[in-house]
């Protein structure tokens, strides 16, 4: 028996140095334990805060958290080692970063169903906001959805087949400066922040004397969209096997024609969840119908003509308005568009899934 | 001798490479290649000219500012004459960023560490995905929550920094009023990153070879020094690139900063305090009321936003670029 | 110091699959025992349970008895993290920690547990990379990361990292199955010094390794594909090689089949 075997855990229950026979066990804490200190600091954190007289929960779930590390930490150490006290620290500040994000994305999420659904009915569906006054607790969101589907339905074909075809000649035919060129810009382009993309089209329409319009926003839209199509059909596509594409230019068929028929449908299914990501991304852009489709009360389902809204720029308007009845509708209107993001989300992933080509995941 | 033993060699990646046969002279094939060609110059075109139109609409803004463009604390293209300058803008933009970026890291890795490493097997994959549907909620709804749920409820904490921590001036609020401040715009935009910056964690923490990790285990190690010294040096780089991809969202965030701050144009070291302004709010809240003389001096603005995010956006690239180099070491 | 293992009525699950059943044997002290049979045996699974490894995989479970001299390894109080201190292992492909130096890939398990003074690091470094017949090599650019090592070398500074710890037991799981015939030979001529100080378990799949370096030798064997592996027959090496007890082992060993 080395001494470093026997001096590694202090706390044995016979700690001497020639103690063989029990040499492996060791007093630790039951299984519960954690459990156990959870409930006392939450007890003496919420004790402490109707004694201090805290208004906010926040200060009583940050004093409890608190509580609970310093308890885990010092109960460890006594009862185990100081190695097993830093063990279970780093568990509990796990544990508690965890317990710390989930509170205010739960938050968000329940007040954004919870106040929506007061509000959302068929009327709010189906009616604009035309001659509503703020204070009303009328009016919808019927051409903020037109405004939207239809943006980002330009946004789509415009971008799709554009981020297709490079992602295409980036794997397929790419080598030398352009491909690194292009590969490289894509990186760049995806980092460019939404707002940034709509002040690029904005000093284009100051230039043309463009008015706003729905085509506009679309095309601020593309320059999000884009890279992200890149990036996901790329991946796809390298996960086609080189085989494949052998097996079929061995029988004699062109290139071309073995990237359309053998090698974009082996990768469709994940290419399509690219581009419904990318679409699910788009659609909560904000900022770039803000400058550039300018925002309208009314139906206009010409996206090519005069102002728009979108469900974003409504829930920003409906906000600034300010009453509680516009609240009310920003509310619902979120509501809509998370459904709507997080439905284009899960039919998304829900293909990737499906139609998975086997990856080293 | 020993020459039965077995070599086992990992499968080789895919990797497309240049096959034989576009040379012929088919139709097909060159209007094909043209057309993909041509879709990726067209991307080199479109980032050429986001930076040629904006230097030029910048620079017909800027030739005519009277004030300093760096250094001028206003923001009034429309006076007579012009004066604006970007110095309130580039320091709440930079401050917000790094208190957003002071909290949402470390609770990221917290909570990738906690997928991968400690939740219960039947909550990790369900909690995964929840954190990948998080991180496409728009902005707007993030910037309402702040703005109506989380304002107020930042109000008792506010107190107990100034109380506690106000001798670090920083933390002193001098004015009373509601938490419309830098401060809060950082909480929140903690929060907004916090999905993206774990998902990439997470997807590094599970990527590190299993007999690294095996390897500290059969030293005897406890889970937390297992990650310390198999998980999180190898995840080091990828967890810097992440929270330059949140960097990156966070500096360019107009929404979510535009609902919850109460802007001026003042830069307070007073982090609590309402004030201050970002490059990307300040476009949204004065873009109504600008002229088209205004509107090149937001876009002037807009451009050193730009160049701020493609620094930040180089940076991660060459820290995700190195770590290729490192990772083949011991594959 | 040696210790010997003695396992009783050892079954390991993977979830609800059964991998290994109801297997008993004695390791002896400061000697080298190989285990050897076909692929999916559960050979390695079963090594895996003498450090308490096997729970690591997800879904791993063990019942049974392993007595480190008189003491249960699946005892009530035992913590795995002791256990594994105790019982060294060393893995298929070597894994240095990519990121350390080769000094501190072998202070690794040292460190962990800070029962060490400073001052003996090196020392301890030092006897634990001659111990592994790579202080030669190494000792210019102790500094230098790892896995710069050549794969025999990073095996050989595995070996060093797991006896630096002064492990009671070693185990092996296919240690030369990535290595090319001269690292090899190296890794074989350490295990035979190792034995003086150790007791050695060593998976191989190599037949004439197991013939070559090993006292005692194990054979495995499964029914079919999916039942469980069992153990055949245990017994002094030059026996099972010669002249085995049971016609499954003679038919393994003169390679009619696996």
């Amino acid at each position: 028996m080395s001494q470093a075997a026997n001096t590694g855990i202090q706390e044995r229950p016979a700690a001497t140095a020639s103690a063989r026979p029990s040499s492996l066990s060791s007093r630790a804490l039951p299984r519960w334990a954690p459990l156990a200190f959870a409930a006392v600091a939450i007890a003496l954190g919420v004790g402490t805060g109707i004694a201090a007289g805290w208004q906010s929960r926040t200060q009583w779930g940050l004093v409890s958290a608190l509580l609970f590390l310093v308890i885990s930490y010092i109960a460890t150490s006594v009862v185990e080692n100081r190695r097993q006290a830093k063990d279970r620290l780093a568990t509990s500040v796990v544990w508690v970063c965890f317990l710390l994000a989930v509170v205010p994305l739960a938050s968000l999420l329940w007040t954004t169903v919870s106040h929506g659904a007061e509000r959302l009915d068929g009327y709010f569906l189906t009616h604009s906001m035309a001659g509503v006054l703020g204070s009303e607790p009328t009016g919808g969101v019927y051409h903020a959805l037109i405004g939207t589907l239809e943006q980002v339905g330009i946004a789509t074909l415009i971008s799709a087949p554009i981020g297709m075809l490079t992602a295409v000649y980036l794997v397929e035919y790419g080598k030398g400066a352009l491909a690194k060129a292009v590969t490289f810009f894509v990186d760049v382009m995806t980092g460019i922040p939404s707002i940034v993309a709509g002040l690029f089209i904005l000093s284009i329409m100051l230039m043309t004397k463009t008015q706003p319009s729905g085509l506009m926003g679309a095309l601020a839209l593309t320059i999000l969209m884009i890279p992200v199509v890149v990036r996901s059909t790329e991946e796809m596509l390298k996960l086609v096997p080189n085989e494949l594409r052998e097996a079929s230019l061995a029988l004699g068929v062109p290139k071309w024609r073995t990237i359309l028929k053998v090698v974009l449908p082996t990768a469709i299914g994940g290419i399509t969840t690219g581009v419904m990501l990318a679409i699910a991304r788009i659609a909560g852009e904000t900022a770039p119908i803000m400058l550039l489709v300018f925002g309208s009360q009314l139906i206009n389902a010409n996206p090519f003509q005069g102002a728009q809204s979108s469900l974003p720029f409504y829930i920003w308007e409906q906000y600034k308005v300010g009453t509680d009845q516009s609240y009310d509708r920003a509310w619902a209107a979120a509501l809509v568009l998370i459904a709507f993001v997080m439905i284009l989300n899960l039919v998304a992933r829900g293909i990737a899934r499906w139609k998975a080509p086997k990856t080293g995941r | 001798m020993a020459s039965t033993t077995p070599i086992e060699t990992p499968p080789a990646a895919p990797v497309a490479r240049q096959r034989a046969g576009t040379t012929s002279g088919r139709v097909g094939d060159k209007v094909f290649l043209g057309l993909s060609r041509g879709s990726g110059i067209l991307l080199l075109v479109i980032m050429a000219s986001i930076a040629v139109f904006l230097t030029y609409r910048a620079a017909l803004a800027v030739s005519k500012d009277e004030g300093n463009f760096f250094t001028t604390f206003d923001w009034n293209p429309a006076g007579d004459p012009p004066v604006f300058g970007i110095a309130v803008l580039l320091f709440g933009t930079v401050v917000s960023s790094i208190i957003a970026m002071a909290i949402a890291v470390p609770v990221a890795v917290g909570i990738a560490l906690f997928i991968s490493h400690y939740a219960p097997r039947k909550l990790a994959a369900p909690l995964a995905y929840v954190v990948d549907l998080l991180a496409a909620v728009p902005s707007i709804v993030y910037g309402i929550w702040g703005a109506l749920v989380l304002v107020p409820y930042l109000e008792g904490p506010n107190l107990w920094l100034d109380q506690f921590f106000g001798w670090t001036y920083i933390f002193e609020k001098t004015e009373v009023g509601v938490a419309r401040s830098l401060f809060t715009v950082g909480i929140l935009l903690a929060i907004m990153i916090l999905p993206i910056v774990t998902s990439v964690s997470r997807e590094v923490f599970l990527q590190v070879p299993r007999m690294n990790e095996e390897a500290a285990l059969a030293l005897g190690a406890t889970r937390w020094e297992v990650i310390r010294l198999s998980v999180l040096p190898f995840g080091r780089s990828g967890v810097i690139s992440a929270s330059m991809l949140g960097l990156g969202r966070a500096l360019g965030e107009t929404m979510a900063v535009a609902t919850v701050l109460s802007p001026s144009f003042v830069i307070s070291g007073h982090l609590l305090n309402a004030g201050g302004g970002t490059f990307a709010q300040n476009i949204a809240a004065k873009f109504d009321e600008a002229n088209e003389y205004g509107r090149d001096a937001l876009i002037a603005s807009g451009l050193v936003l730009f160049v701020l995010t493609l620094l930040v956006n180089g940076a991660a690239r060459l820290i995700i670029a190195r770590r290729k180099e490192y990772s083949g070491a011991n594959a | 110091m040696a210790k010997r293992i003695d396992v009783s009525g050892l079954s390991a699950y993977y979830g609800s699959h059964l991998a290994i059943e109801d297997i008993s044997m004695t390791v002896e002290p400061r000697s080298v025992t190989a285990f050897i049979g076909p692929s999916g045996c559960g050979k390695s699974t079963f090594l895996r349970t003498l450090n308490r490894m096997h729970e690591v995989t997800p879904g791993g479970r063990v019942e049974g008895k392993v007595l480190l001299d008189d003491e249960n390894l699946y005892g009530a109080n035992v913590d795995p993290v002791t256990v594994r201190r105790t019982v060294g292992m060393v893995f298929q492909r070597p894994n240095p920690f990519p990121t350390m130096s080769i000094f501190d890939n072998v202070a690794a398990g040292l460190k962990l547990n800070g029962s060490y003074k400073k001052s003996q690091l090196p020392d301890i470094v030092e006897k634990s990379l001659r111990g592994a017949n790579l202080w030669n090599e190494v000792k210019d650019r102790l500094n230098k990361p790892g896995s710069g090592l050549s794969g025999g070398q990073q095996q050989r500074l595995c070996i060093a990292r797991a006896i630096a710890v002064e492990p009671d037991v070693l185990l092996m799981d296919e240690p030369c199955s990535a290595l090319d015939p001269i690292s090899t030979l190296a890794i074989e001529d350490l295990i035979g010094e190792l034995k003086e100080r150790f007791t050695i378990v060593i998976v191989t799949h190599n037949m004439q390794q197991a013939a070559r370096v090993s006292d005692r030798t194990a054979f495995f064997n499964l029914a079919a594909v999916g039942k469980p592996g069992k153990l055949i027959e245990i017994d002094e090496t030059e026996r099972i090689f010669s002249n085995p007890s049971v016609q499954a082992t003679e038919d393994y060993i003169s390679g009619r089949f696996g």
